[in-house]
């Protein structure tokens, strides 16, 4: 070990091999059979239940756990993957804190809810482990899908379309298909390349071809696709990156998290990747939570959380903002970055206190100085190169509840479409919804 | 501290608590460990007649099945009685209750149905200073197929006799332990009372088989790939023991004969129920084989505790619920009640409105944002949504006032008692000629 938190700059290595290793292992580890037994057993097995209406992809909870409870963890995957195709990364990914785990009765009962995600990771696992892929397709129907983007949007709306007996190629513009899922996820959240093997997993149906390296707009186009293709979906995510409104932005040492966090997730030695020995993350979602945990695990002396409203708006739960405390996160509420400090590299943030003045965020005048050797912009991301001929709403495509775009045979789901969260469970529900409206479309013509 | 100490048949004992003729008393190990851990008293582990003892099978000997946490609700066993030489029993027997001679010391028997074993083996015993013994007419396996344990339990004439025998034979307090593997619990007890048995005990174990493996398809606990039925106890069998115990409690020809209740005694409340029921002291055995000797000092605390919350002896507790136990045709049908859900206690999970629309009366209402009501003119107050819901006391049953209206009826409710007996629908009701 060459360095340590306390050396000046950006650097790496600050930890030795060992304590990194340690603190990027799962976050939470696996359920063993007993405990899954336990955990299963607390399930009350509701009528309607209220977890299911809040799982956006529908999936049927209290069945799946029963089938745990009753030493089928298999069936209880297969329950989970017929709503679900990633049920095994949102059992890792989902902020089931303000979903499934929110809507538990026993969270109203005593605070302590079922613990959904971790159950869902046990049966999914189970399945999974086993080498055993669920699905057989349908007969072939001979209709050629194209799906832009290998992410959860589009691998559930392949997976779903491959199932009904199309023919489907996914075109990503990186190397590995996953998206988010491979280069956007905490390192800690899904460890032992589990996004590639869901990947791989997945694919197992048959039917899918997968084109690496091929990005919309430089490799090929909307317009070719739809003529080679009985149908398009587009699942390409926001590849673009919001940026600040504070001058000295273009220092060195600034850069976007998405870029900090995806280069986390691809190295293959964590003693290599640098970080700031203070660290500044400004932003207040999940990509801001990611990235200042991760600088803090990597050996950071001082991570800081700007956010330029207050806790309760912040888009990260309470519980991700407790995990990031945890780890000894610092937060800093109602504050906004105004200049980025440095002569070259970045020395230090001025921050202005913020206050809401009707609909608007306005500074206070009072500011002050974080010192600052890296600055990790996470401030959202955008849609990036969308297709001409296409209706955009709110800066994303303007869909349907089932998908459909403003253009014939064009559907759209995930990140890059309009409405619904950002999460990968919302996602893999809008790519599998709008499957089988495109199955419906290619099997009796669209209405 | 309320005073726990025991007088059944004139046998003392420093508290109620009794563990029951099993493997923990087989042996004065063992017994010594439960004296010191504060037991007061012991039914030795069955003595079989003198002679070569009886063999145990080599494999599992006991079956069980789990709730939640795994935790045990019930055991089963396939295990003989004691085989161990008669000698060795006795003279640990005597040392044991030597050294302890507050604790109760009763020995178990289980002799071929002659008496010449009976006159045997009563002298043996007795010159132990045991307290008394316990007729094992109750073990339902292996034992049975020799002619013993419930076959003779199963045939009230032979209670008689054999505990004529033992009360000709011997100065020791007879107990009479029954089986529950029989249609009507009474029958046995009043044979044992027709005997000049002091006493009974019950119940024994329940023949059952606890699970089959979907593998092998062999019955467990499995023997090279077969089973056999054994004899289940533990918290599940509790429900059953209490009734029997009741059953002999409130019966016109055994009322008054001392009970020692067992089955399924797991905590002081049981414990304290068994006691209501007419039992004058408890016999445990599945609780302690789970968590070891230790528990009967929250037995005793707790017992205790409850006796003085309530300014009671434990005398005044025994019996104290056979009254109100009586047959279903004396129930007061002019008794009406309907389910009352508490809903800043309601968690919203929807089990009542499922188990009531599903298999009951369709007496629950659930709006859109999830509020279950009762519809009162459609309850009949079965209980289901109470016994259901996972939260406790958020369903509760209110009783209707009298001259209320009951919307379910349309009829006011009516304040005299009245039952099956006078009730018009009742074919066996009399008329008196029109």
């Amino acid at each position: 070990m060459t360095n340590s938190p306390f050396t000046p700059g950006i650097a790496p290595a600050r930890l030795d091999a060992q304590t990194l290793a340690s603190n990027f292992a799962d976050l939470h580890g696996p359920l063993d059979a007993h405990e899954a037994l336990v955990a299963a057993d607390r399930c009350y097995f509701c009528h309607d239940a209220p977890c299911i209406t809040a799982c956006p992809t529908s999936i049927d909870i209290p069945l799946f756990i029963r089938q745990i409870a009753t030493g089928t963890p298999e069936a209880a995957a297969k329950t989970i993957f017929d709503q679900n195709i990633l049920g095994g990364m949102c059992a890792r990914v989902c902020p089931t804190e303000t979903l499934c785990e929110e809507a538990c009765v026993r969270e109203a009962a005593e605070g302590k809810p079922v613990e959904i995600g971790r159950l869902q990771r046990y049966a999914t696992d189970t399945l999974m482990a086993a080498g055993v892929h669920p699905y057989v397709r349908a007969a072939a129907t001979g209709k050629r899908v194209a799906v832009v983007g290998a992410g959860p949007a589009g691998l559930a709306c392949a997976h779903r379309l491959a199932m009904q007996g199309h023919d489907i190629t996914i075109f990503d513009a990186r190397p590995k298909g996953g998206g988010l899922n491979e280069y956007g996820i905490a390192y800690y959240k899904a460890v032992g390349g589990f996004a590639g093997s869901e990947v791989d997993w997945l694919l197992k149906i048959g039917g899918i071809t997968m084109e690496t390296g091929k990005a919309l707009g430089r490799d090929i186009t909307l317009d070719g696709l739809r003529d080679d293709f009985d149908a398009v979906f587009l699942g390409m995510g926001l590849a673009g990156v919001n940026a600040l409104s504070a001058e000295g932005e273009a220092r060195a040492g600034v850069s976007d998290a998405v870029g900090f966090i995806s280069d986390l997730r691809q190295a293959s030695d964590l003693t290599t990747l640098p970080v700031g020995r203070n660290v500044v993350v400004i932003g207040g979602g999940m990509t801001a939570i990611d990235a200042a945990v991760q600088s803090k695990l990597l050996g950071a002396e001082n991570v800081t959380i700007l956010y330029r409203r207050g806790r309760d708006a912040m888009p990260a739960s309470r519980y991700e903002q407790d995990l990031a405390a945890s780890k000894g996160v610092r937060f800093v509420f109602d504050a906004m970055p105004v200049a980025i400090l440095g002569n070259g590299a970045v020395t230090g943030v001025r921050v202005e206190y913020t206050r809401s003045e009707g609909k608007s965020l306005v500074g206070t005048g009072e500011t002050f100085e974080i010192p600052a050797d890296q600055v990790l912009k996470a401030i959202g991301q955008a849609l990036q190169g969308a297709p001409g001929g296409l209706e955009i709403t709110g800066g994303k495509i303007a869909v349907s509840d089932v998908g459909r775009t403003s253009l014939p045979g064009v559907w759209a789901g995930g990140d890059c479409a309009a409405g619904g969260e950002d999460l990968t469970v919302t996602a893999v529900a809008e790519g599998r919804d709008a499957a089988m409206d495109i199955h419906a479309a290619l099997t009796h013509g669209i209405p | 501290m309320a005073d726990l100490t025991s007088d059944f048949l004139g046998i003392k004992s420093p508290n109620p608590f009794w563990l029951a003729s099993a493997p923990p008393t087989d042996k004065e190990y063992n017994v010594v460990r439960a004296f010191k851990a504060g037991w007061g008293g012991v039914v030795w582990k069955t003595l079989g007649e003198a002679g070569p003892p009886v063999v145990n099978v080599n494999g599992p000997r006991y079956g069980a099945i789990w709730g939640a946490d795994r935790r045990l609700l019930g055991l089963n066993n396939i295990e003989l009685i004691t085989d161990r030489p008669l000698e060795v029993n006795l003279r640990e027997i005597k040392q044991v209750k030597r050294d302890w001679p507050d604790r109760a010391m009763i020995v178990s028997i289980m002799v071929p149905c002659e008496e010449a074993a009976w006159k045997a083996i009563l002298p043996l015993v007795e010159e132990t200073g045991a307290d008394g013994i316990e007729l094992n007419f109750g073990c339902p396996h292996g034992m049975s197929e020799r002619g013993m344990g419930s076959a003779v339990g199963q045939v009230p004439e032979y209670i008689e006799m054999v505990a004529r025998w033992c009360k000709q034979n011997t100065r020791m307090p007879v107990i009479v332990k029954l089986t529950p593997n029989i249609t009507d619990i009474r029958y046995p007890a009043r044979a044992a009372r027709r005997g000049g048995a002091d006493a009974v005990s019950l119940i024994n174990t329940i023949s059952s088989i606890t699970s089959v493996n979907l593998e092998t398809f062999s019955p467990e606990p499995s023997i090279d790939g077969k089973g056999s039925h054994g004899g289940y106890c533990g918290p599940a069998v509790k429900p059953i023991a209490l009734n029997m115990v009741a059953e002999i409690a409130r019966d016109a020809e055994t009322r008054g004969m001392p009970i020692s209740g067992i089955g399924g005694v797991t905590t002081w409340r049981d414990a304290a129920e068994f006691l209501a029921l007419g039992a004058g002291n408890v016999q445990v055995c599945t609780a302690a084989m789970t968590y070891g000797f230790k528990i009967v000092e929250e037995m005793k605390s707790g017992l205790s505790q409850y006796l003085d919350g309530h300014g009671m002896s434990l005398s005044d507790l025994i019996g104290r619920a056979v009254p109100n136990v009586t047959d279903w045709q004396y129930l007061n049908l002019n008794y009406v009640t309907k389910a009352r859900i508490d809903q800043d206690a309601c968690i919203k999970c929807g089990r009542c409105y499922a188990a009531c629309e599903d298999t009951s009366h369709q007496a629950i209402s659930m709006s859109p944002d999830r509020v279950f009501e009762v519809m009162d003119d459609e309850c009949v107050a079965c209980n289901l949504c109470v016994n259901v819901c996972p939260v406790e006391g958020c369903i509760t049953m209110e009783e209707m006032p009298a001259g209320a209206m009951d919307p379910r009826t349309g009829k006011p409710v009516d304040p005299a008692y009245a039952n099956w007996t006078t009730h018009p629908n009742n074919p066996a009701t009399i008329k008196a000629a029109e």
